[in-house]
């Protein structure tokens, strides 16, 4: 009593060759442990980040007061000039450019160049710092201002709360993406996977950074550009 | 496999590393039940404090409005989460998943023992709550703001910021071990266990920890919003309010969403302890029935879809907290529907019970009882699965009978079954059969006769999470007399528990020796060299399977169990 392709031989069609051919007797998923498992995990970590931004939108139809201007308030003085968005927009580019660094760095991984791969990595990790860094500003500006989670002078006071929240919730995201980003890469320069010359680590830990990028792209759509 | 030379087998050789430090599965299964019975303990004592106010009022005076709301919420909270939660994925899911897959441990050790450190420190913390100014929180375990951080409710000072921090801490906990269980049975089952051949124990215990996964993160985004709403001051689920005549500083927010994000958790968390148990049953129910379990397939998409269905029924606990009626008509369709396989279920344990060589074992009475409890606690969720059935019986003891019987006591019995089948694999003894007995028919008896007559009260319209119910007109006399009797029977059934921790501890010392398989049973953790499994659990080769899990008196072999690792031919067809 098992699945019939096994007893018959026969190749099944159709759902039931599907079923049977994912219940077989071999790891259901062609891809090393750690890798299924950061999988299943950014899949409840999507749930967090869907939870959350959910959450931010029945906040935003909810509420009373006026929501503030995303493009005022996130706007910057440079040189005299106005610019609404400018420094998100630079954010933005620069944690997509760390997704680009990082996949040369998985494609060196494969190919066995730890020296590249370690260095891409260690590019990425000070790609995502400059992000927290400039996002770290970007708090500091809105607090002087006056915005704080309980109450902020442009609108309704869950506008604070939210953004300290979510923004708050993906930068520990980041910040924790550039400590493994780090260990990872010393540790290839370091010589550790040498033995296994494994080094399935890498796109492991990409398919973690991509991931808080993508998140970054839902956020940005929903606070700054709604 | 590529993965096993990743996975070399360091024996631990110090007490620390053996017992404490343990990344062993086994260990960390034990550590994991102890801690769940230990917590659970303390539930039953706050179950048994509050039935001493509602049976007797007036006579302890210890027990104030503030405390019984207290006990009521810290019983259910740690009830569901604390013990049943952690019993079955992290007690049995631990301890099964490897052995029954066939492999030597999870897929990740280290990360398994932080999930047992991190749910003994959300346990640490819930605690803590009992001896900090103001005490637990009284907000019920729903938690349902605007009360649960208002002045007013017990515990919103401290007690609130207490138990959501603990909640945030146990989902880490769950997740790390959830990570673990899920991997190990997609990547790690050894050479011919299909899913399709894995006993139901580990294909319900593998589905409901996916829905831990996907239902835990609504909970932890509820309880950081909550948690700022009380400490910094936000007004997520805080509207524009009054308190002690005074206008709040909140405003905007709205107490409908925590409801939509904890049911959206709440009602995935009923399968998540309900899920293992069927998994359980079914597997007890064919061993002690020597039958093979009735449509084996029908019980996996069963399983898969009750999984599926969980995750689109959860406002049907908000019938009266005003939603659009569409929303009613289809939330009330998605719950009958999830009737459906749940159905399919206990007819399957019927019909492997039909025609059965039935022995009666500690076990066995267990799974029986569950199959009894289930469908009485099931019908009366079709009762209240219906909007306008629902609206009258919403909040009175009915429902509180209802979710006591299906997901208290249902999967509890299981949880007992469980402990007597495996007990011997684990310390290698067997149970004492007469204490077991004792214990199985004073738990069983012991709590129909709490919860049945609950469904009376409910129908005559006592509210629950009353304190008190003096004056009350529409209470006759009697209500108060089958409360009595109630109360009674629950200090009983209590009592009766005391034999279970104390057979579990003179059983580990004197108990029968039990040999690798007292109960003869297919599945692969009793075909162990070594009882208990030593670290590795295999010895040097990992075991091969070759058969699915239920082939119990097969026509045609001298003996009435073949193992899953069984290779040889029929009597007849020997050359």
């Amino acid at each position: 009593m098992s699945t019939p392709s096994q007893n018959t031989g026969q190749e099944l069609q159709g759902v039931s060759g599907f079923v049977a051919d994912w219940s077989a007797d071999k790891e259901s998923f062609k891809v090393p442990w750690g890798k299924a498992m950061m999988w299943i995990f950014l899949l409840s970590d999507t749930f967090v980040f869907s939870c959350f931004l959910i959450g931010y939108m029945v906040m935003r139809l909810s509420v009373s007061d006026p929501w503030p201007n995303a493009s005022e308030v996130f706007a910057l003085e440079i040189a005299g000039h106005h610019i609404p968005l400018v420094l998100i927009a630079i954010m933005t580019f620069i944690l997509i450019t760390s997704s680009g660094t990082m996949a040369m760095a998985v494609n060196f991984g494969y190919r066995k160049d730890k020296r590249k791969a370690a260095i891409l990595m260690l590019v990425t990790a000070v790609l995502g710092l400059s992000f927290v860094g400039m996002q770290a500003f970007e708090w500091s500006k809105l607090i002087e201002e006056g915005v704080r989670p309980w109450g902020n002078p442009f609108g309704a006071a869950q506008f604070g709360a939210v953004f300290f929240m979510v923004t708050g919730f993906h930068g520990v995201h980041v910040s924790i993406g550039v400590i493994y980003l780090a260990i990872v890469a010393i540790k290839i320069l370091k010589g550790h996977y040498e033995q296994s010359g494994n080094y399935e680590i890498v796109e492991i830990t990409g398919l973690y950074w991509h991931f808080v990028d993508l998140v970054w792209v839902f956020i940005f759509a929903l606070f700054y550009l709604w | 496999m590529e993965n096993e030379t990743d996975h070399d087998m360091h024996e631990p050789t110090s007490f620390w590393t053996k017992y404490v430090w343990s990344q062993d599965h086994k260990v960390i299964a034990i550590q994991y039940s102890v801690i769940a019975i230990l917590v659970g303990i303390v539930a039953l004592i706050l179950s048994g404090l509050m039935r001493l106010q509602l049976g007797f009022p007036g006579s302890f005076d210890f027990i104030d409005p503030s405390a019984y709301y207290q006990f009521v919420t810290m019983h259910g909270m740690i009830m569901v989460i604390y013990l049943l939660t952690a019993i079955f994925l992290g007690g049995f899911g631990n301890y099964l998943i490897p052995l029954m897959v066939g492999a030597r441990d999870m897929v990740f050790p280290f990360v398994n023992m932080l999930s047992v450190w991190f749910y003994l420190l959300a346990v640490i913390v819930l605690m803590a709550s009992f001896f900090v100014p103001g005490g637990p929180t009284g907000a019920g375990w729903t938690l349902y703001p605007p009360q649960a951080i208002l002045p007013g409710t017990p515990g919103n000072d401290w007690g609130i910021i207490l138990m959501l921090v603990s909640l945030a801490i146990f989902i880490v906990a769950a997740t790390m071990g959830g990570l673990n269980y899920v991997t190990t049975v997609l990547q790690a089952r050894t050479r011919g266990m299909t899913l399709m051949r894995m006993p139901l124990t580990v294909w319900g215990i593998f589905m409901a920890t996916i829905l831990a996964l996907l239902a835990f993160p609504a909970l932890f985004v509820s309880a950081v919003m909550m948690l700022f709403d009380k400490i910094l001051g936000t007004s997520f689920f805080m509207p524009a309010i009054l308190s002690m005549g005074q206008q709040l500083d909140h405003e905007g927010g709205s107490p409908i969403l925590f409801q939509h994000l904890f049911w959206f958790f709440g009602h995935p968390e009923v399968y998540i302890v309900a899920l293992p148990a069927f998994g359980i049953v079914s597997d007890l129910i064919s061993t002690h029935a020597r039958k093979n379990i009735f449509g084996y397939r029908m019980m996996v998409w069963a399983i898969v879809g009750i999984g599926v269905l969980s995750f689109v029924v959860w406002a049907h606990h908000m019938y009266i907290s005003g939603m659009n009626p569409m929303f009613g008509y289809f939330f009330a369709t998605t719950t009958l529907i999830i009737a459906v396989p749940t159905a399919i279920k206990v007819y399957n344990w019927v019909l492997t019970i039909w025609h059965g060589n039935i022995k009666l074992n500690v076990p066995m009475l267990f799974a029986l009882g569950f199959v009894s409890t289930f469908t009485i606690g099931g019908l009366t969720g079709l009762f209240l699965g219906n909007v306008v059935v629902d609206l009258p019986l919403s909040d009175t003891y009915f429902v509180v009978a209802h979710f006591h019987m299906v997901m208290g006591v249902s999967p509890i019995l299981v949880v007992f079954g469980g402990i007597y089948h495996w007990y011997p694999k684990m310390f290698g003894r067997m149970l004492n059969d007469t204490m077991g007995k004792f214990h199985f028919w004073g738990t069983f008896l012991g709590t129909y006769a709490i919860y049945f007559p609950m469904h009376y009260l409910g129908v005559l319209g006592v509210p629950r999470r009353y304190f008190a119910y003096e004056n009350y007109d529409f209470i006759p006399e009697s209500a108060k007399d089958l409360n009595a009797m109630i109360s009674v029977m629950a200090i009983f059934v209590a009592l009766v528990q005391l034999v279970f921790i104390y057979n579990l501890i003179w059983s580990l010392f004197k108990g029968k020796k039990a040999g690798d398989n007292p109960w003869k049973a297919t599945s692969l953790e009793w075909q162990t060299e070594h009882t208990p499994p030593t670290h590795g659990n295999w010895g040097k080769e990992l075991p091969v399977c070759h058969r699915w899990a239920y082939d119990y008196s097969v026509p045609g072999y001298e003996q009435d169990f073949l193992p899953q690792t069984f290779t040889g031919q029929p009597e007849g067809q020997k050359a």
